[in-house]
């Protein structure tokens, strides 16, 4: 259907929203990572047309969330990156204008900082046990979840709850299940393991880092688990079936069938997982305060921030971070890019 | 006809190729699976319920009787008392802790995030799953971008700048923060379910002479009620559960503290009775385990939407 510009409504913009469309609407079959290349060639381009409307109208529907992403998002990102290099702290922002003195000290300060590259190797080491324990926990519930049976949904909606549950109530259940005097698993422990006291978790340092990376398995698991679940409900009957007239065994379906179609799930989960453990402030916080080896980089910026008011500073050690995680990222996704590669 | 003889011929395949080996080595892997399945079954459920198990229990429990006998998972039901309720509900004037007061500031918060995180949401992901314009591509891209993005990175100028502008301590203001943290999730979620209205439906309405306007109000917004139900219940639970930003800006003013912000503070003091606070716990934990049952399949489906696909 050619489109025309006959239609010769004016383009006041008060009238965008409802400017009538006669014909078609504007068909956007691809989602919204659609190339603009990938439009056709024959559209045509003018004020009037029904895609030049339906782009007005994009855009005024979108503006409220760009406005607020701007305000909330956007000028604070680009004002952490000046901060950082301004000496600034919490008494003496309001003297210090924009275009204040521009220094490196603030990096200095943050990479010469007692602990600096132990925190960065705690941030990594508790993201990757943290991605690899939920996505391992999970893949498996989900395995064994997978055929019905009575009451699998009520035990599905169960595994969830670690995941909805405050963050600030599980990490306070836990700190007390796990208190050396009068806590469950210290208690259980001495009576049934034989323990000869109780074992402080969350402030050894031989054990906090990992008390902490079970916990956020704990918690996250339930993410996997979601995604897992989902996709192998997608996934078609009838290779498996196949592969099971053909002869291969339970682990061989498993390992030649089902994992390789999960390959794409279990990406994107790795990344989710990490990036999102990797930023995770709360649950570290909670459960240990950064004490006994646990301090991972977002604690440290808070520290900066709230108990010295050294805005400099965490406005720096917060880039650091940011930095490390898109660095990691490249490694990762050049990696698996690699990987793919080779398989092919 | 057959499925049955059919099923039956499957199963002897293996043996008619004479793979003895393949054959017991399927039984005894068929088996382990089996059994190995309910373990991790069992396993699970204890491994996730019982923390809750243990909160519930303890909030039950006088403290003494905790101390004395910590390890009991079964309690004589005369031990069990709901004063530990009565005590982290009440206003600090009256000797309580004020977690309905926390209750309070709390529901504010996450229903104003809720509204004006729809209020934008809405529309914005309706442009970016239907709509062409310039830039939509870069603007989906950003979206994502601000999820994935350390919240640390915004925590520094955030609080500086309300601490500038003396807005720390409002629940409004932090309430702004949730909403511009919120947006890009909830247009992920809604997209994704703007996407499945089929286009002819609309189109349809079009023809009947609907404008745009008049197109998502009533034909893709209705048909999307249930998703962006199950949206702002996401929202709500995010709104509620969060902690980093209240932390920041409410800490010294008492009275607006948030449940997550008021729990964490209160146990961190000795004075409080573990089992008081537990029983908060329980408080703050209940409202979004309802909300998340009432909604968990439409939830389940927007949180996951991409993975189907794969």
């Amino acid at each position: 259907m050619p489109r025309t510009s006959s239609d010769r409504q004016p383009a006041d913009p008060a009238s965008q929203l409802a400017a009538p469309a006669s014909g078609q609407l504007g068909r956007s079959t691809g989602g919204p990572y659609r190339d603009a290349e990938a439009e056709p060639a024959w559209r045509p381009r003018g004020r009037h047309t029904l895609a030049a409307r339906d782009a007005r109208a994009g855009l005024a529907l979108i503006s409220p969330t760009i406005l607020v992403v701007a305000v909330i998002v956007i000028i604070p990102i680009i004002w952490t990156i000046m901060m950082a290099f301004q000496r600034v702290r919490l008494i003496n922002v309001r003297r210090q204008g924009i275009f204040g003195h521009y220094t490196l000290r603030n990096f200095e300060v943050v990479f010469t900082a007692q602990g600096f590259w132990s925190s960065l190797l705690t941030t990594v080491i508790y993201t990757v046990g943290a991605t690899v324990g939920s996505i391992g926990v999970g893949l498996l519930v989900a395995l064994a979840l997978r055929s019905r049976f009575r009451g699998r949904g009520f035990i599905r909606g169960l595994m969830l709850l670690p995941y909805v549950a405050p963050v600030v109530a599980v990490t306070f259940c836990w700190t007390t299940m796990l208190d050396p005097t009068f806590g469950l698993i210290n208690v259980w422990g001495q009576r049934f393991l034989g323990w000869d006291a109780g074992i402080p978790f969350l402030s050894q340092p031989s054990t906090a880092l990992a008390t902490v990376i079970v916990f956020e398995t704990w918690r996250y698991f339930p993410f996997a688990f979601l995604f897992i679940t989902a996709r192998l409900g997608a996934l078609p009957v009838d290779v498996e079936e196949a592969a099971r007239v053909d002869g291969a065994t339970p682990w061989q379906r498993f390992r030649f069938v089902v994992l390789p179609q999960l390959g794409p799930v279990l990406s994107v989960l790795i990344v989710l997982r990490f990036i999102f453990t990797f930023n995770k402030f709360d649950d570290v916080y909670l459960l240990t305060g950064g004490g006994a080896g646990t301090e991972v980089v977002s604690v440290k910026v808070f520290q900066y921030l709230q108990s010295r008011g050294d805005l400099g500073s965490a406005a720096a050690q917060a880039l650091v971070l940011a930095a490390a995680l898109v660095i990691l990222m490249l490694i990762y996704l050049r990696a698996n890019r690699r990987s793919e590669e080779s398989a092919l | 006809m057959s499925t049955v003889s059919l099923e039956a011929d499957r199963r002897q395949a293996p043996t008619g190729t004479g793979n003895r080996r393949g054959v017991s080595r399927d039984h005894w892997q068929t088996r382990v699976f089996g059994i190995g399945r309910w373990v991790v079954i069992v396993l699970a459920v204890i491994v996730t319920v019982l923390p809750f198990y243990y909160m519930f229990l303890l909030s039950l429990r006088p403290i003494e009787e905790v101390l004395v006998r910590p390890g009991s998972l079964l309690p004589s039901l005369q031990e069990l008392t709901v004063s530990t309720y009565t005590r982290v509900l009440a206003s600090p004037e009256s000797g309580g802790q004020g977690f309905l007061q926390f209750l309070r500031n709390s529901l504010f918060v996450a229903l104003v995030t809720v509204a004006f995180t729809l209020l934008a949401a809405i529309p914005g992901s309706y442009a970016i799953a239907r709509l062409r314009f310039a830039g939509s591509r870069w603007i989906s891209f950003t979206f994502l971008a601000v999820y994935l993005f350390p919240p640390m990175v915004l925590a520094v100028p955030l609080f500086t700048a309300f601490t500038l502008m003396g807005l720390r301590g409002s629940l409004a203001g932090l309430a702004l923060v949730y909403i511009a943290q919120t947006v890009p999730v909830a247009i992920y979620m809604l997209r994704g379910y703007f996407a499945t209205i089929p286009e002819s439906l609309e189109e349809a309405g079009v023809i009947d002479g609907c404008s745009r306007y008049q197109v998502i109000t009533r034909i893709s917004l209705p048909l999307a009620l249930p998703s962006v139900m199950s949206t702002a219940l996401y929202v709500f639970m995010i709104a509620w559960n969060e902690f980093l930003f209240a932390l920041l800006f409410l800490v010294e003013r008492r009275d607006r503290w948030t449940v997550s912000l008021g729990l964490s503070q209160l146990s961190g003091s000795i004075e409080v009775p573990t089992t008081v606070l537990m029983a908060g716990s329980i408080v703050i934990t209940i409202p979004v385990i309802v909300l998340f049952f009432i909604a968990e399949r439409a939830l389940v489906e927007g949180l996951t939407a991409g993975a189907e696909k794969g």
